[in-house]
């Protein structure tokens, strides 16, 4: 009994260097090796500023970009407190709060382009994370009317700016199709600039 | 629902029939200690680890001894977990500068992880150090998987071996596990995840400034309402993906951050999704492969194998079929499929995964005890949410946790074949072993450990106003299922969760700890107890009355007794939770 309750503290010990401290140092080391850019988060910059990550959503509210999802982290993609809504689906205020999303959607007179005024699913449901950089290619091309005129772009560029954001399934399989928001926004950014 | 999202689904399940085969004979390898490929690295640092730590390896144990070595490994390990977390403030790796846990949150943490169950009462980026995520946290990843293994393939010698009064040796089996499986997987599997852009850093949380400054609302108690201007966006980083394979590959399913694996550094794209899933199952569906081969019927394995798929089949057709629905209080809103968009329940769901892959990880997290999440099981549908529940509620054994899923399996096993025994008057044998009552006490006594727990608990929560409804998020039949559920997810040791839930405070860290430590290790001893007995035992030839245990006959009793066991003792508790909520949802009732 004895010997085995010391082997049990010299084997949590020895195993704890080994696969608490040796392994994530081991791959940190690899990855930094392999991936830099990939290991510290698919960080973005614009004339030397830290702008975003990639992986990462912001909030856009206005007029003048494309809308993110609603969001329950923080205020509001918090990226230091991630988190979903956890309201389930009879819970009061969620359905208030989406039927609140709904009416500043159709406020806006947007279009929706397949002829329905219906607002897709995701721009009025917050996600898992509350960071999700994507929306569906629905909820963008949902937004291209709104977003050409508060722009004073041609609505046809918007529309091929999206068409050029389309990320399709990987491996033409895994996933869904999607549009990553704060790329796109850099771009339309980019857009508007040449146009002055 | 779409086609795609089938064959997707379809894809996963043929890539973990694939993966069991050779995983599972190579596992068979491992624990017999036959020759395998990677012996020329690991056998010297096997040596070396056996004798820093003075394990006597050709020493045999028997079943209590096994399990007396089980037991002071994993309250060594959990009390130096719960060190750490008390004093991470002062050790290295703390760039945020967080503070030190508050005792009970550090308690029931330290059970959650040694348990393997990975429930987290606790928001990781606000409260665990690097340090503390690396050395406590994901260290317990590797070795409550490994305990798990061992304790199977304990389990797995008790049915292989005649007129023993031994097991083998808990040390080695564990390090074994560890240094031949779980070890270079997770190596090989972290580069995998960062080659999809999950982070593994040690830097201090990244300051970006925001494309489109916010203004922010905010009204206090006195109804007086304040704006404020966010123009930063703080982003949490660390070691990531080193503890992401692992939680995957050990079933452990602890988050780097919050939201686990719906976080975009935990999970960035629809192929990291796919490893991570096939994670989950590949060991457990190995298992079923190595204990054909250790008793020396390949066919039973199989038959076993086929039990799980059966139940995992049915559980995400359900829960895919239900998020697909959408929510019908929502109006206004295209939740229909088309060509741009997956339409469906996308409340606490993220686009790449859309409905299928949300729907199938939710399935997948919950047969295996694993707990990771990469879409908020709150916010599913309510026959969507009760799909995982009910995974769990079958005793965490369609594949299961690495290990616990085989031994829980095995106690059904053994259920089925004196159940079988009953209905044609002879006395039941498994494997040429004779099922006497002693090994069937035991076997009762492990299936009804688990409802008492879940049952018991949820029963007494609900009679709490201050200390137990006060934690819920959601009101109505939901406020019962996120109850229930939390003691279930704490009893199979699962993890996820329903997390509107508050569990960070003194009533639940404490009560979650102890069902979380019983869940475990209360039902370990019956389980062992049976393998040291069935060791024991001769084995008789088969007669034409034996009921074979290679069938599909077999198959479907196995299935039709797990089922039945779970119905009779849950189907009450979840008439008044999800099935009640789901017909008022389609009533139009909103709580």
């Amino acid at each position: 009994m004895r010997k085995q309750f010391i082997t049990a503290c010299l084997y949590t010990l020895v195993t704890t260097v080994l696969l608490g401290l040796g392994y994530p140092l081991a791959v940190t080391v690899l990855a930094h090796f392999l991936m830099p850019a990939k290991a510290n988060g698919e960080l973005i910059a614009k004339n030397g500023v830290l702008v975003g990550s990639q992986l990462i959503g912001q909030p856009f509210t206005g007029p003048g970009y494309f809308n993110s999802r609603p969001s329950a982290a923080g205020t509001g993609y918090d990226a230091a407190n991630s988190s979903g809504s956890n309201l389930g689906p009879t819970n009061a205020t969620l359905i208030a709060r989406v039927e609140q999303s709904v009416q500043s959607w159709k406020a806006r007179e947007v279009e929706n382009p397949n002829g329905s005024t219906d607002v897709p699913v995701d721009l009025v449901t917050t996600s898992g994370s509350g960071l999700d950089p994507d929306i569906t290619v629905a909820a963008a091309e949902y937004q291209v009317a709104s977003v050409a005129q508060a722009r004073g772009l041609p609505t046809d560029q918007v529309k091929h700016l999206v068409q050029a954001h389309i990320e399709p399934r990987q491996f033409g399989i895994l996933g869904e199709p999607r549009v990553n928001v704060l790329e796109l926004n850099l771009a339309l950014d980019v857009l508007a600039a040449d146009r002055k | 629902m779409t086609e795609n999202g089938w064959f997707q689904i379809a894809l996963f399940f043929l890539l973990i029939v694939l993966i069991a085969r050779p995983l599972g004979i190579y596992m068979a390898d491992v624990f017999e200690r036959r020759k395998t490929f990677l012996d020329p690295l690991l056998v010297p640092v096997e040596r070396a680890l056996y004798k820093l730590t003075g394990v006597e390896a050709d020493k045999e144990m028997r079943w209590t001894e096994y399990g007396i070595a089980m037991l002071f490994f994993s309250v060594v390990s959990m009390l130096v977990l719960y060190l750490i977390e008390r004093i991470q403030h002062w050790l290295p790796w703390n760039p945020q500068h967080l503070p030190n846990v508050p005792a009970v949150l550090a308690l029931n943490t330290a059970a959650s992880f040694t348990t393997n169950t990975n429930w987290q009462s606790y928001v990781p980026e606000t409260t665990m150090t690097y340090l503390t995520q690396m050395a406590g946290l994901a260290y317990h990843n590797f070795a409550s998987a490994a305990v798990g293994m061992a304790l199977a393939i304990a389990m797995v010698r008790g049915i292989s071996r005649r007129e023993q009064n031994t097991l083998g040796n808990f040390w080695v089996d564990v390090t074994r596990a560890i240094l031949w499986v779980l070890l270079p997987i997770s190596i090989v599997f972290a580069l995998a995840l960062v080659s999809q852009g999950v982070v593994q850093n040690l830097r201090p949380y990244d300051t970006a400034h925001l494309l489109e400054s916010q203004k922010v609302v905010s009204q206090d108690a006195s109804g007086k309402s304040t704006t404020q201007a966010i123009t930063t966006q703080t982003i949490a980083q660390g070691p990531v993906a080193s503890q992401e394979a692992i939680k995957m590959l050990g079933t452990n399913g602890g988050g780097f951050f919050n939201t686990n694996s719906a976080h975009p550094f935990e999970n960035p794209t629809p192929f990291s999704n796919l490893l991570e899933m096939l994670a989950i199952f590949a060991i457990s569906a190995g298992l079923t492969v190595t204990m054909g081969r250790m008793t020396n019927s390949p066919r039973h394995g199989w038959a076993v194998f086929a039990a799980m798929a059966i139940l995992f089949l049915g559980g995400i057709t359900t829960a895919y079929w239900a998020e697909a629905q959408g929510n019908p209080l929502m109006h206004g809103v295209a939740q229909q499929a088309s060509a741009t968009q997956a339409g469906g329940n996308m409340e606490g769901k993220e686009v790449r995964f859309g409905i299928a892959n949300s729907a199938l990880f939710a399935t997948v997290t919950t047969d295996a005890s694993c707990g990771a999440v990469n879409g908020m099981h709150d916010s599913f549908t309510p026959l969507g949410g009760m799909v995982p529940l009910v995974n769990i509620m079958l005793g965490e054994i369609i594949f299961g946790g690495v290990g616990a899923g085989l031994y829980g399996m095995l106690i059904f096993v053994i259920l089925s074949v004196f159940i079988a025994g009953l209905m044609v008057g002879r006395t039941p044998e498994y494997l040429g072993k004779k099922i006497e009552a002693y090994d069937v006490k035991m076997a009762m006594l492990y299936v009804l450990v688990f409802p008492l727990l879940i049952l018991g608990f949820t029963g007494v929560t609900v009679l709490l106003p201050h200390l137990g409804l006060s934690s819920l998020a959601n009101a109505g039949p939901h406020g019962l299922s996120e109850i229930l559920y939390a003691f279930t997810s704490a009893a199979g040791n699962n993890g996820s969760a329903f997390a509107g839930l508050n569990a960070n405070t003194n009533y639940y860290n404490l009560t979650l700890s102890m069902v979380m430590l019983s869940g475990r290790f209360l039902m370990i001893v019956p389980m062992l107890a049976v393998a040291g007995n069935l060791a024991r035992k001769k084995i008789a030839p088969a007669s034409a009355g034996t009921f074979p245990v290679t069938t599909p006959l077999f198959t479907i009793l196995l299935t039709g007794v797990i089922v039945i066991v779970g119905a009779l003792t849950f189907f009450p508790a979840l008439t008044l939770g999800p099935i009640l909520e789901h017909l008022l949802m389609y009533a139009g009732k909103t709580f």
